[in-house]
């Protein structure tokens, strides 16, 4: 049994630096498909799928590159911007500095001192790249410092469901933004130029082009995408392994409450078997994007239930 | 021009032994080896984020205490002695508190009376008649000391309410241990490392009676108070939760967390916030850092306090000149360690001699802390001690005033190479229901500007390792 507010602590934190990694994936996928496909389009989409977009449409009339990229990296008229979610990881980190271990705390702090020295040039084309990387190292340096020095109570399960509830969510965004281009009726001209790019895109987005490749050996298809993302175990950003490492998590911190269990372990439960036993082509039959719909509100609900459950 | 003692020249320039090592070491390391190591404790302090909180600036408010990383030392004898008298004043200092709270034989012995301890702003009327378990009120206590010569040590002030700092002293040890492992090597230092393990059995010795291991906590205000990082430090170091007042709840006298698991038994809280926010049931209404019951609690002995609210009547200057006093009066002792003269201006007689001598003495306000609104005579313009000697006149029960101390210097790292500069020493010395704990040394403060005497953070002051030395110190190995 740990503080209630530790356990709130240590789930934001984790959920705050999943964030910031998939944004700088998001970034790097819109800016490398820029070129290739429409600008303006691929920049809405990035904006949609970080929740964001209206936000957007208050502060610029019209999406350009520069302004998007700059939004989505550092804006203060952002809170998701990723550097409001490394300000608001060390926040969290801070207030439980005592349960992180040291080389927790300084994954977060050293990114967030760093961030404190970028001036806008860091997020012009030129350098968009480099600093996105950047992004990466320190949520990498951070994932890698608590799976190898923190010990396994109940802090450490309660970060792994903050990553993992943020990248369920966090990919089911990015599908649903661009289910409209994996619609299978649509794709008739299945190994068409643009259509390779796009769905290339899609997986970009959540660094999985050479996985497709490993799992697959054949030319980028639409349900191949879906399922890849959303069924498959293997798949170490799809909903089914976050899921599978959700029901982990609070099976783990059930047994450490003496098996009480409660709702949020009963929704787990049921979406992840749900990704477990489904099938792509059943999905795309009742419709894609209300299967993501429901995969974005169900993680949502199952946010607030654990807290519900654990946080009060 | 005054003669100041250097702790590694003496007063006669020749190196002292203590510091044979290191002023060999110093003479042979080029300054920009030195630089390099200063500027990589920078960055190690910085990385671990040990910063304090500047309440007065603007932008940035997490800053870094300047470190200095030519350390202080003793030697085994020097502290031997001291830790004979640190031991002996906090003895006395909590039998004070326990009389002051229970018999008052003191008063009864002429030596205070009612009024002065009444009347006093840091007397805690909810405390008279409660014994806390072990009879311990100032579990943790920093005791400021300063030294003039070879031999000459003084007790500059009593911390007994929450001192900080000693977080500073372990990750002092520890960035030097990293940075120069061969001066480790070839000298031989008493390590520090086993403060917080000394805190936490300090702790659970107060504890109430409990089913299983009594759960210790650390009561913060929170992030943004200037000593959180030693708070979220030492429940780490120890391995204890670190809550804050919204954490905690009263049920029917006992005190609990909220968990992930529901409400948790609390025995022994290790509060660092001040009385006055403790129980806003018994204290201010309007304090959400503390817990609602909490006191009723405590009375009921289902809780332990550390420090018991109510110790800071043991600390205040006003008080200190009776310390002495104290310890014969309760121990039947001669005081080891000496009291610097203090003349406490609500008595006439005193107030105007030290009108009539401001140029040499230094006035402090009775209970001020931090080293602000004090005058230093010696370093004063004519200007500044006449607007002081008005509020003196105002008001002259809230100072102070002791006569300007020659404090030892310490060769400390400056921008132009090395050159002395004003030192002072705080101990931390652990009280519990077993026993009394000093870990050898303590937190060195440097008054980093060039005759300053000054040493406080607050207004400019940064640290220093301090190293003990074994008992059998026989040079190189």
């Amino acid at each position: 049994m740990m503080l209630a507010r530790a356990a709130e602590s240590l789930f934001w934190l984790a959920r705050y630096m999943e964030r910031m990694d998939n944004l700088a994936r998001l970034i790097e996928a819109a800016q490398s498909m820029a070129g290739v496909l429409s600008e303006t389009e691929e920049w809405r989409s990035a904006l949609t799928a970080a929740g964001v977009d209206e936000l957007y449409d208050t502060v610029y009339e019209t999406v350009s590159p520069q302004s998007a990229a700059l939004f989505l990296c550092t804006s203060p008229d952002n809170p998701s911007a990723i550097v409001s979610c490394l300000d608001l990881a060390r926040v969290n980190a801070r207030a439980m500095r005592g349960a992180l271990t040291r080389d927790m705390w300084e994954a977060v702090n050293q990114g967030w001192m760093e961030s404190r020295q970028l001036d806008a040039s860091a997020f012009t084309a030129a350098r968009l790249p480099e600093t996105l990387d950047w992004v990466r190292t320190i949520s990498t340096r951070f994932a890698g410092a608590y799976e190898t020095t923190m010990l396994r109570n109940e802090n450490y399960w309660f970060v792994r469901l903050g990553t993992f509830l943020e990248r369920a969510d966090n990919t089911a965004r990015i599908l649903d933004v661009k289910y409209h281009l994996l619609l299978p009726e649509e794709s008739s001209g299945v190994g068409g130029m643009l259509d390779y790019y796009q769905w290339t895109s899609v997986l970009r987005a959540v660094s999985a082009v050479r996985a497709y490749q490993w799992v697959y050996r054949e030319e980028v298809k639409p349900w191949n995408v879906a399922e890849l993302l959303l069924l498959r175990p293997e798949m170490p950003r799809s909903l089914r392994a976050s899921y599978d490492a959700i029901t982990e998590c609070l099976d783990r911190i059930a047994a450490m409450h003496g098996g009480q269990r409660g709702e949020c372990h009963r929704i787990a439960g049921a979406v992840a078997s749900q990704l477990r036993y489904g099938r792509i082509g059943d999905i795309f039959q009742s419709g894609l994007h209300e299967h993501l719909t429901e995969q974005i509100e169900r993680a949502a609900e199952l946010g607030d239930q654990i807290a519900a459950h654990y946080m009060r | 021009m005054r003669q100041f003692f250097d702790d590694m020249h003496g007063t006669d320039g020749d190196i002292r032994a203590a510091y044979a090592e290191i002023a060999t070491w110093l003479a042979q390391t080029p300054p920009d080896t030195l630089n390099a190591k200063r500027e990589e404790a920078e960055r190690l302090f910085r990385r671990i984020g040990i910063t304090f909180a500047v309440y007065t600036e603007g932008g940035d408010t997490e800053r870094l205490i300047p470190f200095d990383i030519i350390p202080r030392i003793l030697d085994a004898d020097e502290w031997a002695f001291l830790e004979r008298g640190l031991k002996q004043r906090v003895n006395a200092l909590n039998l004070f508190l326990a009389d002051v709270y229970g018999a008052r034989e003191i008063v009864r012995a002429g030596k205070l009376t009612n009024e002065q301890i009444d009347g006093h702003p840091a007397y805690c009327v909810q405390m008279q008649g409660v014994m806390p378990p072990g009879g311990v009120y100032t579990h943790v206590a920093g005791i400021d000391l300063v030294r003039t010569g070879v031999n000459d040590f003084y007790v500059l002030e009593d911390n007994c309410r929450t001192p900080s700092g000693v977080s500073y002293m372990l990750e002092n040890r520890s960035v030097m241990m990293r940075l120069f492992p061969e001066l480790f090597a070839r000298i031989g230092v008493e390590p520090v490392a086993r403060y917080p393990q000394d805190l936490l059995r300090t702790l659970q010795s107060v504890a109430p009676l409990a089913d299983d291991e009594p759960c210790v906590v650390v009561l913060t205000p929170g992030q943004f108070n200037s000593a959180y990082y030693e708070h979220s430090f030492l429940a780490d170091e120890m391995g204890v939760e670190l809550v804050e007042g919204i954490d905690l709840v009263v049920r029917e006298k006992k005190v609990y967390m909220r968990t992930t698991g529901g409400l948790k038994r609390v025995h022994v809280i290790y509060r660092r916030i001040d009385d006055d926010f403790l129980d806003p049931m018994v204290f201010r209404a309007d304090s959400a850092l503390g817990a609602f019951g909490l006191m009723e609690a405590y009375r009921a002995g289902n809780v332990a306090l550390a420090n018991a609210p109510g110790a800071g009547i043991a600390d205040d200057k006003a008080i200190y000149m009776h310390v002495p006093e104290m310890i014969r009066f309760y121990l039947g002792e001669e005081p080891i360690l000496n009291n610097v003269p203090t003349w406490d201006c609500a008595n006439d007689g005193a107030l105007a001699y030290v009108l009539d001598h401001l140029e040499e003495l230094v006035v402090k306000e009775a209970r001020g802390s931090g080293g602000y609104g004090m005058l230093v005579g010696p370093h004063s313009t004519k200007k500044t001690r006449d607007a002081f000697a008005k509020k003196l006149r105002e008001n002259p029960s809230a100072y102070v005033a002791q006569p300007t101390l020659a404090l030892s210097t310490c060769p400390t790292f400056v921008a132009d190479g090395t050159a002395p500069r004003h030192v002072d020493l705080r101990p931390f010395v652990l009280s519990g229901a077993d026993s009394v704990r000093i870990v050898p040394g303590g937190l060195t403060r440097v008054a980093l500007s060039e005759g300053s005497l000054v040493v406080n953070s607050s207004q400019g002051g940064g640290t220093k390792d301090t190293w003990v030395l074994h008992t059998r110190q026989n040079g190189a190995k």
